[in-house]
């Protein structure tokens, strides 16, 4: 670990605001059990229980909430937390402004607010991943909504300035690998959010439209969650660990690789449609590359385990870090292939895309974050965990609950897509994909379930007497110590 | 080399700028640039009235004149922009696809496969592609099925469609099945996805 993660700030004050860390975590948690609620209920719908019969609470309605809570709530509220507590420590700066946190916090929570309402409402805008309200009639300037779009841009900029400055200031030192990728990755953020919101909205239509959406789609989770992601895996990692990650040279790889390859594959979201074909030969490409180069990082994470696998036992945070970083894995492979056309002819437009749209945000980055918060929790909380049985149940649920996803839906959609294409009757398809989808609801209901442990055991330990000694984290980390 | 302006110019605005020339300019060149593929407004798509508007609007006269008054091209665009609009606020595009592939035998199964010129308009700004087809794929349904169809489908597909798992939309349409403004809208819409296709002069 760097030496500029042991300099304390200036002014004697605290390095870390731990009140804005808790804040944006509680916020997060909240979003997650709403965001997994819709998503269970949506489910529903597929087996024909769904309980809601009204217009505003319509099942399509309620899989926008799910999917838009699940980034913009849970994973924007997390890794902002997660940015809070690692980029001060990191830089030995303070962010810009405490009083500004508290202005993108509610900013933020608003935001969410606004947008829920707005797709209960029928405001939602056309674009997967972004389907947060413009706020404007379409093709007009008539407000129908509140501008959601235009706050996101708010929020985002004060978010990116916040961090900025402390990353600014430190510029006169090397930086260590998890500053890399929060400093590109909020960078994209802003360039990525600009670019699918306004784009296809304004300017583009159809195909060179679709071009961007899937620009959007890919750029949201590999430019903005993928990085945060990474870099906090180099931050958590070496720190719970005591040691140091074992290539530096991978690090550098693995970093570049990233910024170059993966925004060159947006356009496979929407391969064999009419967006020119030289185009998707380019996204195809750079797809594969980018696999192969990421399993360079995911091979420093395990060199760096080598000799201390015990801390799969001993520390439930590095066994989510790594059973995410077994889950990021299995999707890369299973990218490097499904990104073919020959693939793509069968298993587009089917379930398994789904299978794997759950494995990256769930099996990776959300297991992620649920490392962070149990290793962060106790230590903002200064209680210790009020029960160890529910972090184990919340795990297994969890590592259980979205494998079994994860192949269920795997599967569903390799018999859905060769039963397109042998022209099976329609409702031949949707039928033999009703067993798989009455096993994707009970899969998710242990996700659910694994997650409310967490939230119970958040809330009970923010209210528990156990008083956690803080150990000595701040001292300089010896190698192999 | 590894310090802040690094990461925030060649890696932040660098590789994204790369990225964005590659994949977006390029794309937008072939298709617009060279191409000369023409735009058409929501004008130029409501024109005509479609005989599926025209035949809601005799088939149900006191509820039509009531939601769209008379039938005209100003009141076919007001229906196909709320029909769209009711098709995006409910995300029937997540469970719809609208562009259909060279592939997996799709041209057999829903009609010709799909042209970038049939989507450079109005009323595909932003595109309603769609990437998961829980139902079939929409982008060929004008004329497929009868107005009626679509009504009593879309009040409770389970009646028409015994296995469906597409939810009920009876709230767009009163107790007798009489549309009310968003059920015409939706059945408008519907009944128009592929009229681009045809109107370049090809035949579904």
């Amino acid at each position: 670990m760097h030496a500029a993660t042991l300099t304390p700030s200036e002014d004697g004050k605290s390095l870390v605001n731990y009140r804005l860390v808790k804040l944006h975590l509680t916020a997060a948690g909240i979003a997650l059990l709403l965001s997994m609620t819709a998503g269970f209920l949506y489910s529903l719908q597929f087996l024909g229980f769904y309980p809601f019969g009204q217009e505003w609470l319509a099942a399509g309605r309620v899989r926008l909430i799910h999917t838009n809570l699940a980034a913009y709530g849970w994973l924007v509220n997390g890794f902002t937390a997660m940015l809070y507590y690692a980029i001060p420590r990191l830089t030995g700066k303070r962010v810009w402004s405490d009083s500004i946190g508290n202005l993108i916090f509610a900013t933020w929570q608003f935001i969410l607010l606004a947008a829920g309402a707005g797709f209960l409402l029928g405001k939602a805008q056309a674009i997967e991943w972004g389907e947060t309200p413009t706020g404007f009639r379409p093709g007009t300037f008539e407000l129908n909504w509140i501008p959601v779009d235009a706050l996101i841009v708010v929020g985002a900029v004060l978010v990116i300035i916040q961090f900025m400055v402390p990353l600014y200031n430190a510029r006169k030192t090397k930086f260590y690998v998890s500053l890399w990728y929060f400093t590109a990755g909020l960078v994209w953020l802003a360039l990525t959010y600009l670019m699918g919101n306004i784009i296809p909205e304004w300017i583009l239509p159809g195909a060179a439209g679709a071009a961007v959406t899937g620009l959007f789609i890919h750029d949201l989770v590999g430019l903005y969650v993928t990085p945060m992601g990474w870099g906090l895996m180099y931050f958590f990692v070496p720190l719970i660990l005591r040691k140091p990650i074992w290539s530096h040279s991978l690090s550098v790889i693995g970093f570049w690789a990233l910024a170059f390859f993966y925004p060159l594959g947006g356009v496979h979201h929407f391969l064999l449609s009419p967006i020119p074909d030289y185009v998707e030969y380019g996204a195809i490409t750079t797809t594969i590359a980018i696999e192969v180069v990421v399993t360079t990082v995911v091979v420093n994470f395990f060199m760096t385990l080598r000799g201390r696998w015990d801390a799969l036992r001993t520390s439930m945070a590095i066994r989510w870090f790594y059973a995410g970083a077994i889950m990021y894995f299995i999707t890369c492979f299973q990218c490097a292939f499904q990104v073919t056309w020959m693939f793509q002819k069968i298993i587009h437009f089917t379930d398994w895309v789904v299978g794997h749209a759950h494995l990256i945000m769930f099996g990776t980055f959300t297991f992620w974050m649920f490392g962070v918060i149990d290793w962060l929790w106790p230590r903002i909380c200064r209680r210790n965990w009020a029960s160890q049985s529910l972090r184990s149940w919340h795990f297994w649920l969890s590592v259980l609950g979205v494998s079994i996803m994860f192949f269920d839906l795997m599967i569903a959609g390799l018999i859905a897509g060769f039963m397109q294409k042998d022209l099976n009757h329609w409702m031949e398809i949707v039928s033999s994909s009703v067993p798989f989808w009455w096993v994707r609801t009970v899969s998710g209901g242990m996700l659910l379930t694994g997650m409310l442990c967490m939230l119970y055991n958040m809330y009970a330990t923010a209210k528990s007497n156990e008083i956690y000694v803080e150990e000595d984290n701040m001292a300089p980390l010896q190698e192999g110590a | 080399m590894e310090r802040f302006y690094t990461f925030f110019f060649v890696a932040g605005l660098g590789c994204f700028a790369l990225a964005f020339t590659l994949s977006m300019v390029f794309p937008w060149m072939s298709l617009d640039g060279y191409h000369g593929m023409d735009y058409q407004t929501m004008e130029d798509l409501a024109q005509t009235p479609s005989a599926e508007f025209v035949q809601l609007s005799e088939e149900y006269p006191e509820a039509f004149e009531a939601s769209f008054g008379a039938v005209n091209s100003e009141s076919y665009a007001e229906a196909l922009q709320l029909g769209r609009d009711v098709y995006v606020g409910q995300a029937c595009w997540h469970c719809h696809s609208q562009y259909v592939r060279v592939v997996s035998n799709e041209a057999q199964r829903f009609g010709p496969a799909s042209t970038a010129q049939e989507f450079q308009n109005a009323l595909n700004q932003p595109h309603l592609w769609g990437t998961r087809r829980v139902g079939p794929d929409l982008g060929r349904e004008k004329g497929k099925r009868p107005n009626d169809w679509h009504i009593a489908h879309l009040i409770r597909p389970k009646n028409v469609v015994p296995l469906s798992v597409m939810p009920s939309y009876d709230y767009y349409f009163e107790e007798d099945g009489t549309p009310e403004k968003e059920g015409f809208a939706l059945v408008t819409y519907l009944q128009w996805l592929g009229t681009t296709y045809e109107e370049e002069g090809n035949t579904p």
